[in-house]
């Protein structure tokens, strides 16, 4: 049993001790916000916070955050960086196909959660690690300055 | 496309209002003799207007253009307007520029639907209006619609109330649409409908179904194309706690082993511990540099003409001086972010038997057959769910259905076993999907031009070399002539310039590596060996590479109205600085036409940066100027990504990549500024998916060659010597 807190609940999970967060998230909570693209940290599809920091949880064993605070896009609305992010995704009209997106706006929440105006080096620093194929970025570098605004 | 032969075209279904249109019976219509009702429509009384969108949204728009064709007709509400993915039934919700096939691609989804969908909407509305007219006993002509609300001096009604009252209304015969310029959607930038449930989660994709009972696969491929499963050993994968079954599968597309767990890591625990032996006396086993070889061989031999126009030969012969290049591509993997996967439950058998499919369904017609075929169903037993895709760019509308089939014959594979007809989930990880091939083929090209003594163009010769894509598939006999396969030759056999003698010729080989359709296609190489070889002769001619293309499109004026809209807003002739350098191109495809100009800068350490790139599109009616621009941005992205660093390649017939770290993709900090412009225009709507892609790599290349004066013959960039900011 893996004890883990998971957006403010404490829950058990029946899984074997390599089982990485992701999967732990999306099979064993069926919260599958969090998705699943490379398996290697090489994407950011699965980014979720632990205690605040942008992680990818498609290569942390879950049984490595046990005792610590996981953020996933399910939940990172309630955070005041998180709803500015959503709120500007949804004006800048980021997204596309979506699927890389929860990853994008966890990403982007801890970058604002740290930084308060970015600049666009600050914001290659934090987003280089998310790939996008439907090439968003320009719409993610505008949405994530428009949150920086909100939040001013 | 469509006449009004409306018969009992409305008519209730569980309390909302269900607008369905008949359209002309085509030869393919189901049984031959029946007009399909056509149901794009229904209104709830709680006022919800609901459009079913016939089109997969795998990031292009199409569950808001669409829906905006219908809201604009309507004169709905933009707050009420949901979209619904259709359900598969060709007889319904064919393309209607693929004739009996439902499915999207080849950027058609808005450009087939424009008039289906306004009539759609026009007709629900004038049945709105007579519904309201009747109850109020005033002329239809008096009362006005706007925003969802029907209104006649000191009286209201929603749409939702009139419901029930607008079903029970004839319908009328011949509804007028709206004079454009009283549009109140069209032309406006109207947000995207899934831009909320994309970013908080909750939009839900194949990879997110769960269904009681279900179980995941992950399946074990060969490592060489066309290699057959002679054995495998269970016995490491069932020792892995949690795995629930083991099976072979095979079909006409794929065959393997697959390992069955309650969940992913499990399953792909128990993958990796199985062992197979493979029969590989067929397998494939060249390597990339021998293909290439091989095709360079070609490329010297008589090809199949394509077009021919004068005498290209003779008019080289007599050329004052002639240029020649060859230009080399790699195949390339789609590489969406959702790996491909799709789920099938198999129920009941004999004449209830069904299995229904949930997945990012972008081939209905094609998809439904296939499993039909392997499951010995009829393709009405075979009902697919359309969900989100995450991206496609082609790959999701497999030509051999594979991993679609893939997951039906693990399915039923399951049902002789202690799993019974449990659903099956397949999950291919990302090593699984980039190696399972469909790649954009790997193409050579040879051009030859001849030139007067004035520097003219008088001849210009291209011979292609490369698989043809649509060999074997269903889109053969319409797309194959003369030995010609359109798509290997679209953007080049139809060259805008005025050279008078051309040829263009083409070979298609057949090798054992899967190929596919790969956002824009043909154009993916065409335009680039096209439009780079006419910047070399424009530079051996001292020619400026704009003036040069005027000169030549006097009768293609959508391509010079991109060309100069383009170049005028880049500043293009106004002096840049020291290592900074412009290169432009312009290409159509899929009637839509665009130019780009690369602006890119040297830094200190000699790596090029692309600055900025400024887009101009001629799309036809600007339906939502916000999703073009969206579709110029990520086209252009797609195709910087592949121009740079996309490659597959093969060693003794082993695809050499596998993740995102050996196959890089385009990330943010690659991205450039980009701006688009879009062309005023009354034409019909055209695509706007897939045109931007092609038009990037040759502007880039453009201005590298105008940077440094050397042409880039290959793709990738990055492994031309040449390093990127």
């Amino acid at each position: 049993m893996i004890l883990l807190n998971v957006n403010g609940k404490r829950v058990e999970v029946d899984a074997g001790a390599d089982t990485p967060l992701l999967w732990v998230l999306r099979d064993h909570l069926d919260m599958t916000g969090t998705k699943f693209g490379c398996g290697m940290a090489l994407c950011g599809a699965c980014t979720v916070h632990v205690n605040g920091q942008a992680t990818r949880s498609c290569v942390t064993p879950a049984s490595a955050v046990t005792g610590k605070r996981i953020t996933t896009i399910e939940a990172v609305g309630a955070t005041k960086a998180g709803k500015a992010v959503q709120d500007a995704w949804i004006a800048e009209n980021v997204p596309q196909c979506g699927y890389c997106q929860s990853g994008q706006v966890m990403s982007a929440a801890a970058l604002l959660a740290s930084k308060k105006n970015p600049t666009d080096a600050d914001i290659d620093g934090a987003m280089a690690g998310n790939i996008c194929r439907c090439a968003t970025y320009p719409r993610i570098r505008a949405a994530i300055k428009r949150a920086a605004r909100g939040l001013a | 496309m469509i006449t009004n032969e409306s018969r009992r075209d409305f008519f209730k279904a569980s309390g909302a209002l269900v607008l369905a249109l008949s359209l002309p019976r085509t030869a393919f219509s189901q049984e031959g003799r029946v007009f399909a009702p056509n149901a794009f429509i229904r209104i709830a009384p709680d006022n919800s207007v609901t459009v079913i969108v016939k089109h997969l949204e795998m990031g292009q728009g199409t569950y808001t253009g669409l829906p905006t064709l219908v809201a604009e007709e309507l004169d709905a509400d933009w707050s009420q307007i949901r979209a619904e993915g259709a359900p598969a039934d060709a007889g319904k919700y064919n393309n209607l520029f693929w004739g009996p096939a439902q499915g999207t691609g080849g950027s058609t989804a808005l450009a087939n639907s424009y008039a289906q969908l306004r009539k759609a909407g026009a007709t629900a509305r004038a049945m709105l209006v007579a519904a309201a007219a009747e109850k109020w006993g005033v002329p239809a002509g008096e009362i006005k619609v706007s925003h969802g609300v029907l209104e006649h001096k000191n009286r209201k009604a929603t749409f939702g109330e009139l419901a029930t009252a607008a079903a029970a209304q004839k319908v009328p015969e011949d509804v007028p649409l709206k004079d454009p310029k009283d549009f109140v959607y069209i032309g406006k930038p109207a947000a995207r409908t899934d831009a909320r449930a994309k970013s908080n989660g909750s939009a839900i994709f194949t990879q997110d179904v769960k269904l009681p009972g279900m179980l995941t696969a992950v399946v074990l491929h060969p490592s060489r194309f066309g290699a057959k499963l002679k054995s495998f050993d269970a016995a490491k994968a069932k020792a892995v706690k949690g795995v629930v079954d083991v099976v072979a599968f095979s079909t006409p597309a794929t065959n393997g082993v697959a390992v069955l767990a309650r969940d992913y890591w499990t399953a792909k625990k128990g993958r990796d511990a199985l062992t197979a032996e493979w029969d590989e006396t067929v397998a494939f086993r060249l390597g990339s540099g021998e293909i290439m070889a091989e095709y360079k061989k070609l490329a010297v031999t008589p090809g199949t003409p394509a077009r021919r126009e004068g005498d290209a030969d003779g008019a080289l012969r007599g050329a004052a001086k002639t240029l020649e290049a060859a230009y080399e591509f790699p195949y390339l993997a789609h590489a969406s972010m959702e790996p491909m996967n799709c789920v099938v439950q198999l129920s009941s058998v004999g004449e209830n038997a069904l299995c229904e499919i949930w997945n990012g369904e972008q081939f209905q017609t094609v998809d439904q057959a296939a499993v039909a075929q392997l499951l010995g169903l009829k393709p009405e037993q075979v009902k697919l769910n359309m969900l989100y895709a995450g991206g496609s760019f082609g790959r999701r509308a497999n030509p051999q259905s594979d991993f679609v089939l893939e997951a039906a014959a693990i399915a039923k594979a399951l049902g002789g076993t202690a799993a019974g007809r449990a659903p099956v989930k397949l999950v291919w990880g990302r090593e699984d999907d980039m190696r399972a091939g469909y790649y954009r083929p790997m193409y050579y090209h040879t051009l030859e031009a001849g030139l007067d003594a004035q520097g003219n163009l008088t001849a210009w010769r291209h011979t292609i070399v490369g698989q043809s894509i649509l060999a074997g598939t269903a889109f053969e006999s319409m797309m194959v002539k003369d030995g010609v396969d359109a798509t290997s030759v679209e953007g080049a056999a139809n060259l805008p310039y005025a050279i008078p003698n051309l040829a263009i010729e083409l070979h298609s080989p057949k090798i054992g590596v899967p190929v596919q359709w790969w956002r824009s296609v043909g154009s993916t190489h065409t335009a680039f060996a096209t439009e780079c070889f006419l910047d070399e002769i424009a530079r051996a001619t001292k020619k400026d590479p704009l003036a040069m293309r005027r000169a030549l499109l006097d009768k293609h004026p959508r391509h010079k109205a991109v060309l100069e809209l383009a170049a005028q807003k880049a500043g293009w002739g106004k002096p840049l600085g020291k290592d900074r350098a412009r290169g432009i191109a312009v290409h159509e495809s899929f009637n839509t036409f665009v130019a780009q100009v690369a602006e890119i800068s040297r830094k200190r350490d000699g790596s090029i940066k692309l600055e900025r790139v400024v887009c101009a599109v001629d799309c036809g009616v600007a339906v939502n100027p916000n999703i073009i621009a969206m579709q110029m941005e990520s086209g252009i992205g797609y195709g910087l990504s592949a121009a740079l660093s996309g490659a597959i390649t093969l060693k003794d017939g082993i695809v050499e990549q596998s993740n995102f770290h050996d196959y890089p993709v385009l990330r943010i900090n690659q991205m450039p500024r980009i701006e688009v412009h879009i062309m005023s225009s009354s034409e019909n709507p055209s695509g706007v998916g897939e045109p931007a892609t092609p038009v990037i790599a040759p502007a880039l290349a453009n201005a590298i060659l105008a940077l440094n004066g050397k042409p880039v013959r290959a793709l990738p960039l990055s492994g031309q010597g040449l390093a990127f900011a």
